[in-house]
């Protein structure tokens, strides 16, 4: 592995620390920015020198007073695509790169599987490329995962499209002038975009059901307040990787049918099936031709294709029947402030991976699997693809054995059956030895004895029940009570022989402070404790 | 005899009183209720005491002080019980009430030994079954006498909490046991007369019993303290009990069978909330066996988030439910004030707090009870593991304030983790976990904390106090409308 080129030497207070520039965003129409004041404050923080593109903000309505104020710098564009690390979020075309020096860093989306041709003109400037879209989907990395954010805020808006677009309220409403339905929602795939979609849908008030072909998203469905559409013919089995398999013929068929009757029944229909950048046909024109007049579809997956045949990806349309498919692909450039403050969030966090000395210095670690897996180009040459992500974690949970119910079953009852049986052995061992041992006592001692083993079972009984928050106060009271080894003592301070008289003079004396500590600090404790008024 | 009766008849009603007051004490509703009862009983058994030692002194003057002796004496001891024991129970803090109940246990112990001795002295006329209980109190008295010194010390941190192992300790007890046994029947085969020998062997077996009670309980982890205090209760129950038989006093077998079985299954209760066997932890040297304290003796593994106090006072104020679960660092940090008053904040902002306490968080079982009751902290949203653990899938936050392995998802998780199969409170479920710790170190089991590594935890390093008043002072002030 190639030695990266802009790595800490070591020697903190010698290295200057790095400029990070934040251009304005070059693609039509886009309205993020790759860092909020919020963020720049925390890449400040981390050492860099920020230079913010004047205006960059602008459409994200973040002013540039406000990066000044965070600890930027405003400069032109030049400066700013001129930085030693370059964050963006889109891939910026020739024009900009042409603008960015040799060995520097460009941290933005880069769509790698399907854009060899960029990757290697990358390589060929010699600037280190880093695509977030390419971050490994491990636990650690989640925090960088900028595919999660953009997933969140389109399904959120989606739900905004759907309602702008739908003709009638969400929530169902009774009024003095009569009663409205709730909006019937049917989202189909749950990843991110989906769960996000039916949890805004079904806050506004809609009645929301939703399908995955991976059953296990089902509980996850239902925490957010949806119905999991039961299609169990059409489900798969448990997917390893957590990404969506393709369907059977005979399973395709079912799901066809389900979606059918679903959506012929809905008043807003998101879909979100986009398995790796494809777009999965689930919605045919049929479908749509079913469909009630003044119905909705958000096609999420407009990017890859679209899930609807009919949907024109970019546009809004309205087919004969009335049926409106909104096919936006810019969804998250419609909601710019809090995606921007998402995305440069997920910067940071990469930031803070890349730099860790706090120094402002960014340090390649190709041993780490989320640097190498996001770094698609360095030092000239194309580093795409990464090697496969070992899942360390993940191998001790396959291994546990999935046991047959009922073996299991069968195995805990021989186990009761078994603690049973010694138990009484050992109950009628005890009970044997104890009459053995009062048949041979002097009477005196049976009648103590009797009390004794009363008194033994009486406690048990009493203290079973015991509410765990009373645990302390009651030792304190327990342990004043067994301060009652007082009484003997008492009786024996009369005693005659010197010995035995200073003896239980001490006795009585530290039995006593056991006594008034013991009660008073319980009843102290005890008067503590207070309901609310 | 009538007075001889009446008497009696009062240590009955004492005894009644004593069940009835623990019966009370195991219900929130009617534990103050309980704790008078417990007062008045024992006001009604020193009263007969009293007037019966009292009693024998004006019947017997042949065998005993003159009555104004006894009575002065009687006097001098309750005024010392009242000096000493009062103030310590007016000034102690919440958060050492663990020691000062360890303290306590020793005071019974040592009675008890004092008292058994005097037994043999006064009263033995070579009746065996009264020698033999002699002996037996003797040696729980000093077991219990030194085991709550051992105790008091690791709790105090006056002494090493970690378990000290000897070489073939189990064999040493059993030896021990060996030797008193022996030393039981020659006293016993000794007959009435030979008081000199007979007092020897009887401080011999006070002697085995302390080295017992000091070696066994030191055997124990820290981890296990909560257990062992709640154990050494009970034994304090046996010996009084044991010192009942020896005297032929009905109300001190009543009280002393009580108090040894409602200790032993509340130990008993403790164990199973730690899924600890009950026998291992009387046996002592948790995390001794040779695999354990590999495992543990890690240090940090895998990488983990920070929060500042502004990042928590932002997400706290975002959260709808927030769920708080304390631990013995707070009450170490005396941080249950600040945590009333960020309880009461939050709650006023209409955000909904509660709190979930593990069975055996702290150092004693209830511990956090009563501190967050000390604090004011309404007990209706203090929650028990069970009541809380299904919640956290719907918690926004939850503040990990000085817990550790109660948190521990290895529990569950990791098999080879020595705290494995310990049921624990799935903070992990909930949006976000803030863990308050004043370091990456391990908690009491000396076990690492997956939970600080996932990846929705952040943690806030720091003094929980100071946090905790940091955050507390971050909130901005509610306005009123």
């Amino acid at each position: 592995m190639s030695e990266p080129s802009v790595q800490s030497t070591g020697v903190d207070d010698v290295v200057a620390p790095m400029t990070l520039g934040i251009p304005a965003e070059t693609k039509r129409g886009e309205r993020l920015v790759a860092a909020s004041p919020k963020t720049v404050a925390q890449l400040v923080a981390l050492g860099y020198t920020v230079i913010v593109q004047k205006g960059a903000g602008t459409e994200a309505t973040f002013a540039d007073a406000e990066y000044v104020a965070a600890g930027a710098k405003i400069s032109d564009a030049k400066t700013a695509w001129g930085a030693d690390i370059v964050t963006a979020v889109n891939a910026p075309g020739s024009a900009q790169l042409n603008k960015m020096r040799k060995a520097s860093v460009l941290i933005s989306m880069m769509s790698a599987p399907s854009s060899p041709d960029y990757i290697a003109d990358l390589a060929k400037r010699g600037i280190t490329g880093m695509a977030l879209d390419a971050v490994p989907r491990i636990s650690r990395a989640q925090s960088m995962d900028v595919l999660s954010t953009m997933s969140n805020v389109s399904g959120y808006r989606a739900v905004i499209e759907a309602a702008e677009n739908f003709g009638g309220m969400f929530t169902g409403q009774m009024t003095a002038a009569g009663k409205t339905p709730p909006a019937n929602v049917f989202v189909i795939g749950a990843g991110v975009a989906g769960l996000s979609a039916l949890g805004t849908a079904a806050s506004l008030g809609a009645e929301v059901r939703a399908f995955d072909v991976r059953p296990e998203v089902g509980e996850q469905i239902e925490s957010m307040g949806a119905t999991f559409v039961q299609a169990a013919a059409a489900q798969q089995e448990v997917s390893s990787d957590g990404y969506a398999k393709a369907l059977s013929e005979e399973q395709e068929k079912l799901t066809a049918v389900m979606y059918a009757e679903e959506s012929a029944k809905a008043d807003v229909v998101i879909t979100t099936a986009l398995v790796r950048g494809k777009a999965v046909r689930t919605i045919s024109a049929e479908m749509v031709a079913a469909m009630k007049p003044g119905s909705v579809i958000i096609d999420l997956a407009a990017i890859g294709g679209g899930n609807c045949e009919l949907t024109v990806p970019g546009e809004r349309i309205v087919t004969d029947n009335g049926v409106v498919i909104v096919g936006y692909t810019d969804l998250t450039s419609r909601m710019p402030q809090h995606t921007s403050q998402l995305f440069g969030t997920n910067i940071v966090n990469v930031m803070k991976l890349l730099t860790p000395g706090k120094n402002g210095v960014a340090a390649l670690n190709f041993q780490d699997e989320v640097v190498r897996g996001m770094t698609v180009a360095h030092d000239g040459e194309v580093m795409w693809p990464p090697p496969p992500v070992k899942v360390s974690a993940a191998a001790p949970a396959v291994e546990v054995a999935v046991m047959d119910p009922e073996e299991k079953a069968r195995l805990a009852a021989e186990a009761a059956t078994k603690k049973a049986n010694r138990r009484l052995i050992t109950s009628t061992v005890a009970a044997v030895l104890v009459v053995l041992a009062v048949a041979t006592s002097p009477f005196s001692f049976v009648s103590y004895f009797t009390i004794f083993a009363l008194s033994v079972v009486v406690g048990y009984y009493v203290i079973s029940g015991v509410s765990h928050s009373l645990h302390t106060p009651l030792m304190a009271q327990t342990n004043a009570i067994s301060g009652i080894i007082l009484v003997g003592a008492l009786l024996q301070l009369g005693s005659t022989d010197i010995a035995v008289l200073v003896m239980s003079f001490i006795a009585a004396s530290i039995a006593s402070i056991n006594i008034f500590g013991g009660f008073l600090v319980s009843y102290r404790m005890l008067s503590m404790f207070q309901k609310e008024a | 005899m009538t007075t001889i009766g009446l008497i009696q008849g009062l240590y009955i009603v004492a005894g009644v009183m004593f069940i009835l007051s623990l019966a009370g004490l195991s219900k929130q509703a009617t534990a103050r209720s309980g704790n008078l009862i417990g007062i008045i009983g024992m006001g009604l058994a020193l009263s007969a005491t009293v007037w019966y030692s009292i009693y024998l002194s004006a019947e017997f003057p042949a065998d005993r002080q003159p009555v104004w002796l006894t009575a002065l004496l009687i006097l001098v001891v309750l005024g010392i019980g009242l000096s000493v024991g009062a103030p310590i129970a007016r000034k102690v803090e919440m958060t050492q009430m663990p020691e000062l109940i360890a303290a306590f246990h020793s005071f019974v112990g040592m009675a008890a030994v004092l008292v058994g001795i005097n037994s043999y002295l006064a009263e033995s006329s070579g009746d065996s079954v009264h020698t033999v209980e002699v002996a037996l109190g003797v040696l729980i008295g000093a077991y219990t006498f030194t085991g709550s010194v051992v105790a008091y010390l690791k709790l105090s941190a006056k002494m090493k909490s970690s378990p000290l192992v000897l070489p073939g300790r189990n064999l040493l007890n059993m030896g021990a046991f060996a030797v008193f046994f022996a030393l039981m029947m020659w006293l016993v085969a000794l007959g009435d007369g030979h008081h000199t020998l007979g007092l020897v062997l009887v401080l011999l077996m006070a002697v085995i019993g302390l080295a017992l009670g000091w070696h066994m309980v030191a055997a124990i982890g820290g981890g296990d303290m909560p257990v062992v205090v709640s154990m050494l209760n009970s034994y304090s129950g046996w010996a009084a009990a044991a010192a009942g038989f020896m005297l032929g006093n009905n109300l001190l077998i009543i009280t002393g069978a009580l108090v040894g079985s409602s200790g032993a299954i509340l130990s008993y209760i403790m164990c199973r909330a730690m899924n600890r066997s009950f026998i291992s932890v009387i046996l002592g040297g948790f995390g001794a066996d040779d695999s354990k304290p590999a495992a543990g003796a890690d240090g940090p593994v895998g990488d983990y988030t920070e929060i500042s106090v502004e990042g928590a006072v932002e997400a706290l104020l975002s959260a709808k439910s927030v769920v708080i679960t304390p631990g013995y660092g707070m009450a170490v940090a005396k941080a249950q004030y600040p945590v009333a008053e960020l309880t009461h904040r939050l709650r006023s902002r209409g955000i909904k707090v509660r709190f979930g306490v593990h069975p055996v968080a702290g150092r004693l079982p209830g511990h956090m009870n009563v501190l967050l009751a000390e604090a004011k902290v309404p007990y209706d949203i203090v929650l028990e593991m069970d009541e809380i653990n299904d919640d956290f899938t719907g918690t926004d936050v939850v503040l990990v304030i000085g817990a550790n392995d109660t948190v521990n998802p290895a529990a569950n998780d990791d098999p080879s983790s020595p705290i494995a199969g310990m049921p624990v409170l799935e903070v992990w479920h909930a949006q976000h976990v803030i863990v308050f710790k004043r370091s990456m170190a391990t908690g009491y089991a000396g076990v690492q904390n997956p939970l600080f590594f996932k990846e929705n935890t952040d943690m806030l390093f720091g003094d929980a106090k100071t946090q905790v008043e940091a955050i507390v002072a971050g909130l901005p002030a509610l306005q009123k409308a």
